[in-house]
């Protein structure tokens, strides 16, 4: 179980992996998550489905190594096994025709959004899709981006591909009639920023949020979000949101409440350094 | 007749000062010496009012009869012939209102300490599982049909052992990473050690064959109709109440502010009590408010305490003498040093420039007339608002159930309250579908989950037999 299939690098420190579970296979929809938990000691956290193959009776996950836990899932060899891996979690998201549909997505969650711009497309939509990332070399899923939107945009924050930050989205939006938006990124800011660009034009945006988690199936609240003015657990009520209602300070804030803490399990796991300590133990005598 | 007894036998715990500082366990079992002296004491009833007590019907005169002659091997199989969970039931049963309750020595202020024979016994076995000869047990031939039992707490892995004991093919699906529910999740290391539900968990699957799958979210993964579809003849849902109830007032989603339910996973489930030799993380200031006063709250202080909090607080809207939590969790906080503030209800939690919980603004009460609970309704006293510095509020007010399997049941009915409708059997409204524990009636103990487990297990096998 929780086999890995496939591995590939999709660029730097963004990582593809194909891991075999027939039943989460089966039963993941567009817009769900799963949870993992790497070993006795490893701590359980949420990945967003990027895909999904009954026939094959894999899931596609892509994470960015950004701490301890998603270094260690990107050690894991192909041929080896995800400790536990539950889902699918949270609500799948609504696929239906609405006519003209905008897809974001940033950086390493550009991942999941081709799975649900594809869901999009095949619910009979016109899908736009941008794919964004801090610079060319974060870029990945160029290709495949092709084969699911109708039409395809590029930005980067540095302007090294593409359209430089996300200002070219109002031209796009005051000349095509976008009827939903549908927006991922692990970035805070720019699901906010999106979401206020859309907002002048009464397009529907839809978020998908990623705060912290434990359980990932309604235990615990670690992953309340306000929206609308009312508590929401993004693990049962969500994970997506309408953008347009979500307090994003209060996201943002709660996101980085253990900043210190996977600070120090990052240093103490990568031991960065070690080569040039000295040998044996120092004895004291002051 | 002899005279009666009436010392009973004290068990050696943890002293506060040295307990409050660690995760391990504060009481500390009976020597063998303690528990024989402890068991002579039985005057053996005819008619005991002990069992009659006991959710799960453990034969208690004959077992402590046992340990009173020494012979542990028996004491063992009469306790596992009915309870498959001792090690646990030793310890967090509130024996006071079951089967010491009961006692015909209770009335003299000096009950059998039943509790701690139990655990004694259990714990003998598990160290001596050749001579205890409890984790050898002759199954039925196979009766051929399948029951899944949904949840791994209490109520499941009791209903769970009698299915298998039964010669049923049972499968328990968790949804979490260990099995063990409430007990592994909830009740803190230092009353409930881990390796003890692990122990317990263990029997059932390598004495009793139950195929234990982890990681397996019914509901979502497999629905219930898709488990009665798919082979399995009875399924049993033993749930919990999972969901946490927060306060409702401002500033509730200010970093510092924990769930009881997040606040104990965290330390409990997730060992961020070693941080970071585990990965997962918790923030305890030097302050800390858990609003509440049930067990869950006297467990969330202690916990506190023992992550180097300075000052921890029970913060109630009534008197002690309405408090749900154990006498005896009770004496155990207050011995530790957790500060009892009564008669208090938070009104607003305040943040600092950051999000960091500072403070809670509280409001005194005051005691009116009976409420439905049939306990005193607290009013509050107008303008007398003050503000309690804390940098850590943990609400410990209950749960309710989660409404994944019941919104994804068609033909199981649920109540107002989110609960299951189940019978004094725990048949549901929709066939071949048995609940019991906390996912019917609310949050309760785990002895009285175990219970429901154990007459849903009986009514299940009349059902599959029939």
């Amino acid at each position: 179980m929780n086999k890995i299939i496939v591995k590939r690098e999709l660029a730097p420190k963004i990582k593809l992996l194909e891991v075999e579970n027939p039943r989460i296979a089966t039963k993941a929809r567009p817009g769900q998550f799963v949870m993992l938990c790497l070993g006795g000691e490893g701590e359980r956290f949420p990945l967003t489905i990027a895909g999904a193959d009954s026939s094959k009776g894999t899931i596609r996950l892509i994470f960015n190594e950004v701490g301890k836990s998603s270094m260690k899932l990107g050690t894991l060899q192909e041929g080896e096994e995800i400790p536990s891996l539950a889902g699918p979690l949270g609500n799948p998201t609504e696929l239906e025709k609405f006519g003209t549909v905008l897809c974001f997505g940033g950086g390493v969650m550009i991942g999941p959004l081709l799975y649900i711009a594809e869901a999009f497309r095949q619910a009979g939509n016109r899908v736009i899709l941008v794919l964004g990332a801090r610079n060319k070399e974060l870029l990945f899923f160029r290709e495949e981006a092709k084969s699911v939107g109708d039409e395809l945009y590029i930005c980067t924050d540095d302007g090294s591909e593409g359209y430089r930050g996300l200002d070219f989205l109002r031209e796009l939006l005051d000349r095509e009639k976008v009827d939903r938006a549908y927006v991922m990124s692990v970035a805070t800011a720019t699901l906010k920023a999106v979401s206020e660009i859309t907002r002048p034009y009464g397009i529907k945006t839809i978020v998908s949020l990623t705060p912290i988690m434990l359980d990932g199936t309604g235990m615990c609240g670690a992953c309340r979000v306000v929206v609308g003015g009312a508590t929401r657990f993004a693990c049962v009520d969500g994970p997506e949101f309408d953008g347009h209602e979500v307090d994003w300070e209060l996201l943002e804030s709660r996101k980085r409440m253990y900043a210190p803490e996977e600070r120090i399990a990052f240093l103490s796991y990568k031991r960065l350094g070690e080569e040039f300590a000295p040998a044996g133990r120092e004895e004291r005598r002051c | 007749m002899a005279k009666l007894n009436l010392n009973r036998v004290s068990m050696p715990k943890q002293e506060p000062g040295i307990r409050r500082h660690n995760p391990y366990e504060v009481a500390l079992g009976y020597t063998y010496e303690q528990a024989v002296e402890e068991a002579s004491r039985c005057i053996q009833c005819k008619k005991p009012g002990c069992i009659e007590g006991c959710p799960v019907s453990v034969k208690i005169p004959e077992f402590v009869k046992a340990v009173a002659e020494g012979d542990l091997p028996r004491a063992a199989k009469i306790i596992w012939s009915t309870n498959s969970l001792p090690a646990i039931c030793g310890r967090v049963c509130p024996q006071e209102n079951q089967c010491e309750g009961r006692c015909a020595l209770a009335k003299k202020g000096a009950p059998i300490a039943i509790g701690r024979l139990e655990r004694f016994v259990a714990d003998w076995a598990r160290e001596n599982p050749e001579e205890s000869g409890v984790f050898k047990v002759e199954l039925p031939k196979p009766t051929g049909k399948r029951v899944a039992v949904v949840g791994s707490g209490p109520a499941g892995l009791t209903a769970a052992a009698d299915l298998a004991k039964a010669g049923h093919k049972v499968t328990i699906f968790e949804a979490l990473h260990l099995a063990g529910g409430v007990a592994v999740y909830g009740i803190p290391e230092f009353r409930l050690p881990k390796r003890i539900v692990q122990a317990e968990v263990d029997y059932l699957v390598n004495t009793l064959g139950v195929e234990l799958k982890l990681n397996h979210v019914i509901g979502r993964l497999i629905t219930v109709d898709e488990l009665l579809g798919n082979g399995y003849d009875a399924v049993f849902l033993g749930i919990g109440a999972g969901a946490p109830i927060f306060l409702n007032i401002p500033g509730e989603n200010s970093k510092g502010v924990y769930s009881a339910n997040e606040f104990l996973t965290r330390l409990n489930l997730m060992k961020a009590y070693l941080f970071p030799e585990y990965d997962t993380p918790i923030k305890i200031g030097q302050r800390v408010a858990v609003v509440g006063a049930g067990n869950v709250a006297m467990d969330a202080a202690r916990w506190a305490l023992r992550m180097g909090a300075e000052e921890v607080y029970i913060v109630y809207r009534r008197s002690e003498e309405e408090m749900p939590a154990r006498l005896e969790e009770r004496e155990n906080a207050k011995e530790e040093g957790v500060i009892f503030k009564l008669l208090t209800n938070p009104t607003r939690i305040i943040s600092d420039e950051h999000g960091w919980v500072k403070a809670m603004e509280c409001i005194r009460m005051e005691l009116g007339e009976p409420d439905e609970s049939g306990r005193r309704r607290p009013i509050p006293v107008p303008g007398s608002e003050f503000v309690l510095e804390v940098d850590t509020v943990i609400p410990a007010l209950g749960t309710r159930p989660n409404p994944l399997i019941p919104r994804n049941t068609p033909g199981l009915e649920t109540t107002k309250r989110g609960t299951i409708v189940a019978d004094e059997n725990g048949r549901t409204t929709k066939q071949g579908v048995w609940a019991g524990g906390d996912i019917v009636t609310g949050a309760a103990t785990v002895i009285s989950a175990m219970g429901a487990g154990k007459r849903s297990a009986a009514d299940m096998n009349a059902y599959l037999q029939g």
